[in-house]
């Protein structure tokens, strides 16, 4: 729901009436309510039979053929394309935007941006490499994947945790600094800590577990494997950002003092944020020491911290899609700088871009398709004019 | 009373606490090995001074614009490369200085003027832009310095060992200079803030930009001569710091994650803080590196977290 309707809808005094219906005027960030927007009604369907016709509506409400169309590609795409674009772009895509939307949860609907979360995809990734095989056996551990799988991702929800706890008891700007001399020491550390973390050269030769006697490492499996855990965090957190902690997180965003009054936890509602950031970049994290088969302390590095908020903000903040678009436009530009200018001069592209969409769209790509879509408006009836209020905050 | 008795109570504690290991630690430390205990001493405070000047342009723009500059690092190395250059070409340090100084404020009183300045208010987005900027200023001067290693030479004046030191023997003298320019440069900061027409507005603005703005002062010449002089500090200390630390690609992130350290530690928009702040990073940093080399990270994540559990605002913070 967008800053705007919400400030409306409290200022008004009767936010449990208006919210339901800010909902229903089309804001795009937010889905309908399953039945008309009358939520006693699912509360009262309790029959399993009942239950089944809801789940039926729900779908038929919400699956649009684009959406299909979208799965579909999704799906067909690594048979049309090869191995390389499967594997280094689209899979690198998807693994990128993963630990990017745990940003967009946290910057977007949190009103947090933490330049950390590079950090806690990389602590969940050097606990993979660490705890599981890897090529220098003093340091591996040697543990199975189903043991290290969720300890890594335990770690990465408790940094992310005590990350957010250190960061929300100072406000706004803050945040951002703290985070970044957070992720900061955190690579000096893995840098020059040989006994555990292997110092400059970080951990090789990590592989995905030979699960079902598929060779993950392979670009289609890899990509599906990416494509499923990808999908499993956008639905996770566009559900969560409808339930009652995601509308009251939002609320947090727009006005803390008002909603502390209201009698919201403030702080213990942002520590759960960066902990369910954490659960997202964790998963990334993983993802990421499986695709490159290697995590040394340059992947958690400043560029890399702030590559992630790069890949956020260029896709846009105001929709858990954002940060997919965003990582798809930076690997492409990342393998096809070459094209452009010099490889060496990716930064350079990558950087002007940055700046250009954060002078000129504030709201990333998402942003710019939205005032594309307003300025033809016979394109679709949607009205979007609630979006291009909310960018101004940004 | 009572409320002044149990605040003086807290920091007698508080002062036990941090002060009796630091003692132990200080009184194992001389008896052990006097001279590198005081070595260490001493080379803590001469990296105190450089972080300190660096910082004190920072936590100045800072305090007044509630911007955070995070191209303050880019804007130090682009100071040392200037310096460095500068000092190939006439051979003279002190004009290296000044021109690290005038570059430096000039890339800082453009980035405001041309940008910062249209979106006042906007701290996120002001955020961003810097960081774009530290991205685009940091691969042009890779693109036009190459990534090797520039060593600027010392002047001559400076060059080699202090002799005859007690216990410490000899020391550089180069070194020792950067503890007097920080104390020079301390000195002269709070003379600008406290006895000066231009001063006393930047004061004023930390502490109420409308009212400021009210009274009839043109705000945007005081902030942009404040930017200005932040960003010249940092050239200033990259010029400083091109002799001691040498300057390579990496080098913009250090001083960068220092100045933020320093004033998260000391508290934002105080020069006293950020005295403070370098002082306590450069002990905990050289001290770390002598005594236990693989952690020395960690004391200074360990002294931001004690900070801010304990004091969200750093030690002189104030609330916004």
């Amino acid at each position: 729901m967008s800053a705007a309707h919400w400030r409306k809808a409290m200022n008004s005094g009767a936010g449990r009436q208006a919210w339901p219906e800010s909902a229903q005027e089309g804001a795009p960030t937010v889905d309908r309510r399953p039945d008309g927007g009358d939520s006693q009604d699912g509360k009262r369907v309790g029959a399993g039979a009942a239950r089944q016709r809801h789940w039926l509506n729900w779908i038929v409400a919400h699956v649009k053929p684009r959406h299909l169309l979208i799965l579909i590609a999704l799906a067909v795409f690594p048979s049309v394309a090869t191995p390389f674009i499967t594997f280094q772009i689209a899979a690198q895509s998807l693994i990128l935007g993963t630990i990017a939307l745990s940003l967009t949860f946290l910057g977007g609907y949190g009103g947090m941006v933490s330049l950390a979360q590079m950090t806690v995809a990389g602590i969940a990734g050097y606990t993979i490499a660490i705890l599981g095989v890897n090529g220098t056996p003093e340091i591996s551990v040697d543990w199975p994947w189903w043991a290290i799988v969720p300890i890594a991702l335990l770690l990465a929800v408790l940094s992310s945790a005590l990350v957010g706890w250190l960061s929300v008891r100072t406000e706004g700007i803050y945040t951002i600094m703290i985070t970044l001399a957070i992720g900061v020491a955190f690579y000096y550390l893995a840098l020059q800590n040989y006994s555990v973390f292997n110092g400059f050269q970080g951990l090789q030769k990590i592989q995905p577990p030979p699960l079902f006697g598929v060779q993950w490492r392979d670009p289609v499996p890899f990509y599906f494997l990416a494509l499923f855990w990808a999908l499993a965090c956008y639905f996770f957190i566009k559900y969560l950002l409808r339930s009652p902690f995601g509308i009251a997180l939002q609320g947090i965003r727009d006005n803390p003092r008002r909603m502390n009054s209201l009698g919201f936890a403030v702080t213990a509602h942002r520590v759960a944020a960066y902990a369910v950031a954490g659960l997202i970049a964790g998963i990334g994290g993983i993802l990421m020491v499986w695709y490159n088969g290697l995590i040394t302390p340059g992947s958690v590095g400043t560029s890399w911290l702030i590559n992630i908020l790069v890949i956020a903000v260029l896709g846009g903040m105001r929709h858990p899609v954002g940060p997919f678009l965003g990582a798809l436009v930076f690997v492409l530009l990342q393998t096809f700088a070459i094209d452009l200018i010099d490889r060496e001069r990716f930064n350079l592209v990558i950087g002007v871009v940055f700046l250009a969409i954060v002078l000129f769209s504030p709201d990333g790509l998402l942003g710019l398709w939205a005032r594309l879509r307003a300025h033809f408006p016979a394109a679709d009836a949607r009205p979007v004019s609630s979006t291009a209020r909310r960018s101004s905050r940004h | 009373m009572n409320h002044w008795r149990r605040s003086n109570w807290r920091t007698w504690v508080w002062s036990l606490v941090i002060g009796v290991p630091i003692a132990a630690f200080a009184v194992w430390a001389i008896g052990d090995n006097s001279r590198l205990f005081f070595l260490t001493l001493l080379n803590s405070l001469t990296l105190a001074s450089l972080y300190f000047i660096v910082a004190a342009g920072f936590t100045l723009v800072f305090g007044l614009m509630r911007n955070v500059n995070l191209a303050h690092g880019s804007l130090y190395l682009l100071g040392g490369y200037l310096g460095y250059f500068v000092a190939e070409a006439t051979g003279s340090w002190l004009l290296s200085l000044a021109a690290g100084f005038l570059g430096a404020a000039l890339v800082g009183l453009l980035l405001q003027v041309v940008i910062l300045r249209r979106m006042q208010g906007e701290e996120l987005r002001q955020t961003m832009v810097t960081i774009g900027l530290s991205i685009v200023i940091a691969d042009l001067l890779l693109w036009t310095f190459t990534g090797e290693v520039h060593q600027m030479e010392a002047p001559a004046w400076l060059q080699g060992p202090i002799r005859g030191l007690p216990v410490i023997k000899a020391y550089s003298a180069y070194r020792l200079s950067l503890l007097a320019f920080g104390i020079v440069i301390g000195v002269a900061l709070w003379l600008f803030l406290n006895r000066t027409r231009v001063g006393m507005m930047i004061r004023a603005g930390v502490d109420d930009r409308g009212m400021l703005a009210a009274s009839g002062v043109n705000v945007n010449l005081v902030f942009a001569i404040t930017f200005a002089i932040g960003a010249g500090l940092a050239g200033f200390g990259g010029v400083i710091g091109a002799v001691e630390l040498s300057m390579v690609p990496g080098e913009d992130t250090r001083l960068l994650l220092a100045s933020l350290i320093v004033v998260i530690v000391g508290g934002m928009g105080s020069v006293v803080g950020a005295a403070l702040g370098a002082v306590i990073l450069g002990l905990a940093e050289t001290y770390g590196l002598a005594y236990a080399p693989t952690y020395s990270v960690v004391f200074t994540f360990v002294i931001l977290v004690l900070v801010l559990a304990f004091r969200p605002r750093g030690i002189l913070g104030r609330a916004a």
